[in-house]
């Protein structure tokens, strides 16, 4: 009944093609973004922070991110767990180096130095496509990891091998390390999740996002009709390279604190992205954030049910997350290739004509 | 002969050996692609369920013990009888096509017509899934296998190559499972090649590599076809699995082998057989080679990503690698 445009006159261009053309979604999306920064900070505790809201926020720009090189350029790529390592090695080697400056400038350097690396190695997406070119991303993941591994210039020469964050403020509130409070890491994460989230909206809305979309939907027409495949190409993997580095930043900063590179960035950890990318929908903002928070939350899920109601031992739980993550894929893929974001579309198609579908 | 050249020929055999190894894996891959176009990256995870279940059919352990002891309390762990190795292998030669009956029924033929990305990632979700699967039904831990497959250095080889050298050489270290893990190739892809050129079902399975709709226009079962060439890749998986099963314990790591199989498949183009077996042969001397001569002047373990950033250079001058069929786009 309150979900239609009737009725709501758009008397310009810039308000016709705005985001959320009917009232009721602007006024949702003003809702959640009230309680996201003015509410959940207050109710915040250690334990939601560290379990769900962190790693969601974070896992949502990642997957923000790579839904922009493979939804929306079609450039698939198995080397985020590489890229996000990037992102950490970059902010820690910032942190170390200059502790005076605040984390909002490491983190954002860090994202761009991420950016440089990704283009770098998206220019061979110029000669290989489709598969090809899935399997030589993955050349990034193996190298960067080893870099990480064996180069002790980037751990600092530190005996473990590992990276810990140090305590760093930004505007005299601490935000990394044991001491960080929950609220401010977690306000941190949902600033940078908004500002990449507005950014990827408006950049794929616009010429950028155009030209991407139609590189992904068939190259070689784009090229005939005037589309640089080259600068489109390289422009999805820096803007691309970005978001995952800001994420790997986070990832390693605020949510883990240390890191292993093998264990915290490898291989699994780029399927996990690429998974929250399909299930959540390719090509749909809102399905990178409804993908991040149904893997978020489904290993939360199972640990509860198996191993607190049903008292199963963790490892089974463990393996049967394995086969019910597998099995979502395929279901998903078969039953709805657009993920979760077409189930939304088609929900809201459906409210906007209730209760008279006809 | 000098000794640094006695060793570096020692380290081109072993890759030699090794290369042949991850053409055992890539075949099964090049087998899927060719006949339905799919990139089936699930095909290490095969190899570890296969090797998995070899073992445990060996042992006679209860499938899903764990789950059935978690549920009901109850302790059981094996049937308390041993399968000889033979039996044991066409058991889970069984197993094999059963699954990949199930694979074709309940997962690809849904897929049918979708574009070959999206049939990629199904095969991704498919590996977590029999992931999950071996691991709930043989649990977790290393087992060993032994299937009576000759192993450890040959010392006929060392003896009768120590002459080469000085005296600090000893002969060149083969391992003997690498010289059957090479004649089983061998025979694999000779078998292969008999079955796909001399069989009704082999040149069914090229006609449907060559083109779906044709050869289901001339009477072919397309569902038939791709469950065979799941059973067969199952096989290749099963053989795969029974040589690095045998040579490093039956573990989760023998499922990335299948990523080591995807720079293989790069070089040799994903379509040709033996490309597979080149490819494999490049990549495995290539790595330790470099491993030999680079290796210890960047810190080691080159072999994690040298194989991938010698496909990616590669490719960049011949995309569709050394023997695939050349890629023509049209608008």
């Amino acid at each position: 009944m309150f979900y239609r445009e009737a009725g709501d006159f758009k008397v310009s261009y810039q308000e016709d093609s705005q985001t959320f053309p009917i009232k009721f979604d602007r006024f949702r999306y003003y809702v959640v973004m009230a309680v996201a920064f003015g509410l959940i900070p207050f109710l915040i505790n250690d334990y939601w922070a560290n379990a769900i809201l962190l790693p969601f926020l974070i896992y949502s720009i990642a997957a923000i991110g790579l839904n922009i090189l493979v939804g929306y350029a079609g450039q698939v790529s198995l080397g985020t767990g590489g890229f996000m390592a990037v992102g950490a090695y970059a902010c820690y080697k910032l942190m170390t180096a200059f502790p005076e400056v605040s984390m909002f400038i490491h983190v954002i350097l860090a994202g761009g130095i991420t950016g440089l690396v990704c283009v770098l190695f998206g220019l061979p997406s110029l000669r290989i496509k489709g598969f090809y070119l899935a399997v030589a991303t993955l050349a990034a993941q193996f190298f960067l990891v080893w870099l990480f591994n064996r180069v002790p210039w980037f751990y600092n020469y530190s005996a473990s091998g590992q990276i810990n964050a140090p305590e760093r403020d930004t505007f005299g509130i601490i935000i990394t390390g044991p001491n960080a409070s929950a609220w401010a890491t977690y306000l941190f994460c949902l600033i940078f999740l908004t500002f990449c989230a507005l950014v990827a909206r408006n950049l794929t809305r616009g010429t950028v996002g155009r030209s991407w979309m139609a590189i992904r939907d068939m190259d070689i027409a784009a090229e005939i009709i005037g589309v640089n495949p080259l600068k489109s190409k390289l422009t999805a993997f820096a803007v691309s390279g970005f978001f995952i580095g800001v994420s790997g930043a986070l990832f390693f900063a605020i949510y883990l604190g240390a890191v292993e590179v093998g264990e915290a960035f490898g291989i699994t950890k780029s399927f996990l992205v690429l998974f929250m990318v399909i299930i959540g929908g390719l090509g749909s903002i809102f399905g990178s954030f409804a993908g991040a928070a149904f893997l978020v939350l489904l290993p939360v899920l199972l640990k509860v049910v198996g191993v607190d109601v049903l008292g199963w031992p963790t490892d089974i739980v463990a393996h049967f997350q394995l086969v019910i993550v597998g099995a979502l894929i395929m279901f998903f893929l078969i039953v709805e290739p657009h993920g979760l974001a077409q189930l939304w579309r088609v929900a809201k198609e459906k409210l906007r004509l209730w209760p008279f579908p006809h | 002969m000098s000794d640094q050249f006695l060793f570096a020929t020692e380290v081109f055999i072993n890759g030699l050996m090794a290369g042949v190894l991850y053409a055992l894996v890539a075949l099964g891959f090049v087998l899927i692609y060719k006949a339905s176009g799919i990139f089936n990256y699930a095909q290490g995870v095969m190899a570890l369920f296969a090797a998995m279940t070899l073992v445990g059919i060996m042992e006679g352990q209860v499938p899903f013990s764990h789950i059935i002891n978690a549920i009901f309390g109850t302790e059981v762990h094996h049937f308390g009888w041993h399968v000889p190795a033979l039996l044991a292998i066409l058991l889970t030669v069984g197993v094999m096509v059963g699954f990949a009956w199930l694979v074709q029924r309940v997962v690809m033929r849904h897929l049918v017509g979708q574009e070959p990305i999206i049939l990629f990632m199904a095969t991704i979700g498919l590996a977590y899934f029999l992931e999950g699967v071996s691991d709930l039904m043989w649990g977790s831990e290393i087992k060993t296998l032994d299937v009576g497959l000759p192993q450890g250095g040959s010392f006929w080889i060392e003896d009768m190559t120590s002459f080469l050298g000085s005296d600090n050489f000893y002969g060149f270290f083969i391992d003997q499972l690498d010289i059957v893990a090479t004649f089983v190739a061998i025979l694999l892809v000779t078998g292969l090649v008999l079955f796909s050129q001399y069989t009704k079902q082999g040149r069914a399975m090229r006609a449907v590599a060559d083109d779906h709709q044709a050869a289901l226009s001339v009477g072919i079962s397309l569902n038939f076809i791709w469950v065979l060439v799941w059973s067969v890749a199952g096989f290749v998986a099963l053989v795969a699995g029974i040589m690095w099963g045998t040579k490093s314990g039956v573990q989760f790591s023998l499922s990335l082998i299948a990523l080591k199989a995807l720079p293989v498949l790069m070089l040799g183009g994903f379509t040709s057989i033996p490309g597979a077996i080149v490819g494999g042969l490049i990549i495995g001397v290539g790595e330790k080679l470099f491993e030999f001569a680079i290796g210890p002047m960047v810190g080691g373990a080159t072999e994690n990503w040298f194989a991938y950033v010698l496909a990616l250079l590669f490719l960049v001058f011949r995309p569709q690698g050394l023997f695939g069929e050349k890629i023509i786009e049209r608008v």
